[in-house]
């Protein structure tokens, strides 16, 4: 039924295209059956009249009806014929034509085919960008003809595309030869899959054809793996950059105090969770600015989380100095108050915290791999954290204390250093950082009480990979971390990556106890 | 010339502690199954199953809690990943469980019902055995044992310690919690090891069976008592506490810590795999949750709780803390985490020597006074 549709379709496109719209033909859109229906769509695309798309539009729009046996386009109180597109009465007892969903399918095809010979250079565009999805072989004379027509070199490629993938079904070997040869220079796993019928003996006699398609898959898969790699790399990038602003703050505190705040993930939840507040106020007070809470949420972020960790140092941590292992637990002790305490005001389930509208989106660097802007803005931003945290550390006279401290916290104290004061706002400074790194983690992903569980681990290793009390250190070993984890995970598997980045971890630390970048000097321990 | 081990074994505690050791077992082979079974369920003194689960359940946690402190209170190292090597064991066992199922399961095939659903046709290689109960037992001893042996083997040798050492066992229970979540391992994934119906061929739901496996853990933890008293109180356990306090000294005497850190590790790991086993059974269920880094860093706050450096304080310190969180969790169950997260605070901040200390404290005090 179909293969003899196609014939009389082909055959029927071969004929000039007539001005005015054939009345049987419109008729018969209101036919009973739906294959009738798909006739008449496909034989009204073939004309590429602009009268088919008003009569196309009208039947997606539901205000196509037969009056009698005249198809006519009722739309409020005026009526039309559909065929000439004139004014009439408006009919006694309009019936409705049934659209179904096979039937809008087809309609939302044939307008975009339609649409290639608008006037309007987006029109086109945008049409010719939709269609990429959906070639069908009986386009191909359709588009061969918008394709003379076009003169827009971006369209034009768009429809060169298209044309090919109509064309592979054709019945001359050397069409579907120069078919498979445009399609080669693609990537695109679509198009993947419409030539892997060409690649096989039984669908395709001719061996050049066949030949050409092998070829032409072997080239589209070799840049789609690079696509992806790249794009593993990338989000190896901004998992990376979250580590680094989870593990900055880690650092400052291990290095001055020699204590692990296990905590530290919670402290990136109360960060996620000012971010959450801001966008609730923002929403009730002003909301014709919604876009604009997330910078403003970086400095509730910061500051909650300094308070939250102040308190932290001043109620807890300062009475356990030098008995390290209970500090974890009692930092543990915490971070399980804090999430219980989050649940508590929040709720148990995740909050809902929107990416603000120009971080939606990205950019397209190959058809496959995009850039999503949320995830730029964050390896951006943790850029910029890192920045202030290295003038911070290298230039002020506070960042010049904690380096001292973090040296020689009785040598520092007897030159003069209030190292009680530094260690609080060491640790202010750390917990703060954390609260930046959760306003950057709650624009990808869930905020909820449990979410700083996972990081403490991770953040972990990032110091002890990168060395205690080294900026560059963490930086090496979060960047590191990620791109590797994310590659690992490409090949592996979540769980296998995970699994053999710790046993990668604790063979280094085999080798090379104090991280990459070792503080030079002679220790004593104990 | 030294005296013998059976008087060595004697001298480890003291006339009042076995005295109160005897108390305890006759407790629980005697008095607990009269009161279980003799006893009507009507009357006052009958003891339920649920409670009988219960005490033994934590009376595993309390032998967890020992084989802790001894790593902890008395090798000065703490392990956030002891779960690991009580999963271990109960995997082990549990697995011999699940073979005890043979064809009852609800496929009615011959290997367990979670490989029939991944569709395999045969035991994997590892599992070879498990359906014998002394393969299954050296399993529970050994695995501990070998992976206990092998991380503390170079961890040690790199001398890492203090958080390094805490957060490396936490992320090694973490890394082995997602492997055994994954079900093409072979661990039956996210349900782990369930629906046990014998062991040794006799009915694990049965009261009878129960009250043995109760007595069996009671012994079971009362034999470590002895064994960990004799231990801390043997050259061992003093080599072992001087290392604790001073390791550069203790090496600069001419002990190389390494072989006694691992020693500690490996007897703390094969004794968390017994308790793992013993636990398995009388709960009815086994999975990677066991090995979650948060249940391993209760572990040590049972022994913070206890006090650490004694024997009798992580035993406290388990029933207490599990007494409290199955009060709480059914009274109160969105307080149990503040409870528990106070608990650690307190505990470190207030309590470094836990509640045996206090009654230390508050004694010399009456003693003082009086």
């Amino acid at each position: 039924m179909t293969k003899l549709l196609m014939i009389l379709l082909l055959g029927a496109c071969t004929l000039p295209a007539q001005a005015a719209l054939d009345a049987a033909q419109v008729r018969q859109l209101a036919a009973e059956d739906s294959t009738d229906k798909v006739a008449a769509i496909r034989h009204l695309t073939q004309t590429a009249d602009p009268d088919a798309v008003r009569v196309l539009q009208a039947m997606a729009e539901d205000s196509l009806f037969l009056a009698g046996d005249r198809a006519v386009i009722i739309d409020g109180d005026n009526a039309y014929d559909a065929t000439s597109g004139e004014s009439i009465k408006m009919p006694a007892a309009p019936e409705s034509i049934t659209v179904n969903n096979r039937i809008r399918g087809e309609l939302s095809g044939a307008l975009a085919a339609l649409k290639l010979f608008d006037g309007e250079r987006s029109v086109r565009l945008e049409s010719a960008q939709k269609l990429q999805s959906k070639v069908s072989p009986e386009m191909a004379p359709l588009l061969a003809r918008a394709l003379a027509k076009e003169s827009d070199p971006e369209i034009k490629a768009l429809l060169t595309l298209a044309h090919a993938q109509a064309s592979l079904g054709d019945a001359d070997p050397a069409v579907r030869l120069a078919a498979v040869k445009a399609l080669a220079a693609t990537t695109s796993p679509a198009i993947k899959t419409v030539l892997q019928p060409l690649t096989d003996k039984a669908t395709e006699a001719d061996d050049q054809v066949r030949y050409e398609a092998i070829a032409a898959i072997k080239a589209i898969d070799g840049r789609l793996a690079l696509a992806e790699n790249l794009g593993r790399v990338f989000s190896g990038l901004s998992l990376g950059s979250i580590l680094l602003l989870a593990a900055l703050g880690l650092a400052i505190t291990y290095g001055v105090m020699g204590i692990i705040n296990m905590a530290h993930g919670e402290l990136l939840m109360v960060g996620a969770y000012a971010t959450y507040g801001m966008q609730s106020l923002f929403r009730a007070y002003l909301p014709d600015y919604l876009d604009w809470y997330l910078p403003a949420a970086i400095p509730l972020a910061f500051f909650s989380a300094a308070l939250i960790g102040v308190v932290m140092e001043r109620t807890v941590i300062r009475w356990l100095y030098g008995r390290t292992l209970e500090t974890l637990l009692a930092t543990w002790g915490l971070s399980l108050v804090l999430i219980q305490s989050a649940r508590v005001l929040f709720g148990a389930q995740n909050v809902e915290v929107a990416n603000p509208s120009w971080m939606s989106g990205g950019i397209e660097l190959m058809p496959n791999l995009m850039l999503p802007w949320n995830r730029i803005i964050i390896v951006g931003f943790a850029l910029f954290v890192l920045t202030l945290v290295w003038v911070l550390m290298n230039k002020t006279r506070l960042g010049m204390f904690v380096r001292a401290v973090t040296q020689n916290r009785a040598m520092a104290g007897c030159v003069g250093v209030p190292t009680a004061r530094i260690d609080s706002l060491a640790f202010a400074l750390g917990a703060g950082i954390a609260g930046l790194g959760g306003v950057a983690l709650s624009q990808i992903s869930n905020v909820g009480p449990d979410m700083g569980q996972g990081y403490i681990v991770d953040s972990f290793m990032v110091v002890v990979v990168g060395g205690v009390g080294q900026l560059a250190g963490a930086v090496w070993a979060a960047l590191g971390l990620g791109i590797f984890s994310k590659l690992l995970e490409g090949w592996a598997g979540a769980v296998i990556a995970k699994i053999s980045i710790l046993v990668c971890i604790i063979i280094f630390i085999q080798k090379r106890p104090q991280g990459i970048f070792a503080l030079k000097g002679r220790f004593v321990d104990n | 010339m030294r005296p013998s081990l059976t008087l060595r074994l004697l001298a480890a505690l003291d006339k009042k502690s076995w005295l109160a050791l005897g108390v305890f077992l006759a407790l629980s082979l005697i008095v607990v199954p009269l009161l279980h079974l003799a006893v009507g369920e009507d009357s006052a003194f009958y003891l339920s199953t649920y409670f009988i689960t219960l005490i033994g359940k934590i009376m595993c946690y309390a032998l967890v809690a020992v084989a802790m402190d001894l790593i902890w209170g008395y090798g000065g190292i703490l392990s956030l990943g002891h779960g690991l090597f009580f999963a271990l064991g109960g995997y082990a066992f549990g697995m011999y469980l699940m073979r005890q199922i043979g064809r009852d399961g609800s496929y009615g095939a011959d290997i367990p019902d979670f490989m029939v659903f991944l569709d395999w046709k045969e035991i994997p290689w590892f599992w070879s055995g498990s359906d014998h109960f002394a393969w299954a037992g050296l399993l529970v001893l050994a695995v501990p044992a070998l992976v206990a042996f092998v991380f503390g083997y170079f961890a040690f040798r790199s001398r890492i310690k203090g958080v390094y050492f805490s957060i490396i066992t936490q992320a090694l229970t973490y890394a082995a919690m997602l492997l055994f979540f994954r079900n093409e391992t072979g661990f039956g994934g996210n349900n782990g090891f369930t629906d046990f119906k014998r062991v040794l061929g006799y009915s694990v739901t049965s009261p009878e069976t129960r009250l043995v496996l109760f007595g069996l853990t009671a012994i079971a933890l009362a034999l470590t008592l002895v064994f960990a008293a004799w231990l801390v109180k043997s050259k061992f356990g003093r080599v072992l506490t001087a290392i604790r306090d001073a390791e550069s000294r203790v090496m600069f005497i001419g002990y190389n810590p390494l072989w006694y850190k691992l020693s500690i590790w490996v007897i703390s790991a094969v004794l968390c795999g017994i308790a793992g086993a013993l636990y398995v059974p009388q709960v009815g269920i086994i999975n990677p949750s066991e090995m979650s880094p948060a249940n391993s860093i209760e572990i040590a706050i049972w022994v913070a709780v206890g006090g650490r450096g004694t024997l009798i304080g992580p035993i406290i310190g388990a029933f207490v803390v599990n007494l409290a969180k199955s009060w709480f969790t059914v009274s109160f169950p969105e307080y149990w985490l503040f409870f528990l997260g106070l608990l650690f605070i307190v505990v470190t901040l207030m309590l470094p020597q836990g509640l045996v200390g206090l009654w230390k404290k508050i004694t010399a005090r009456q003693g003082a006074s009086a």
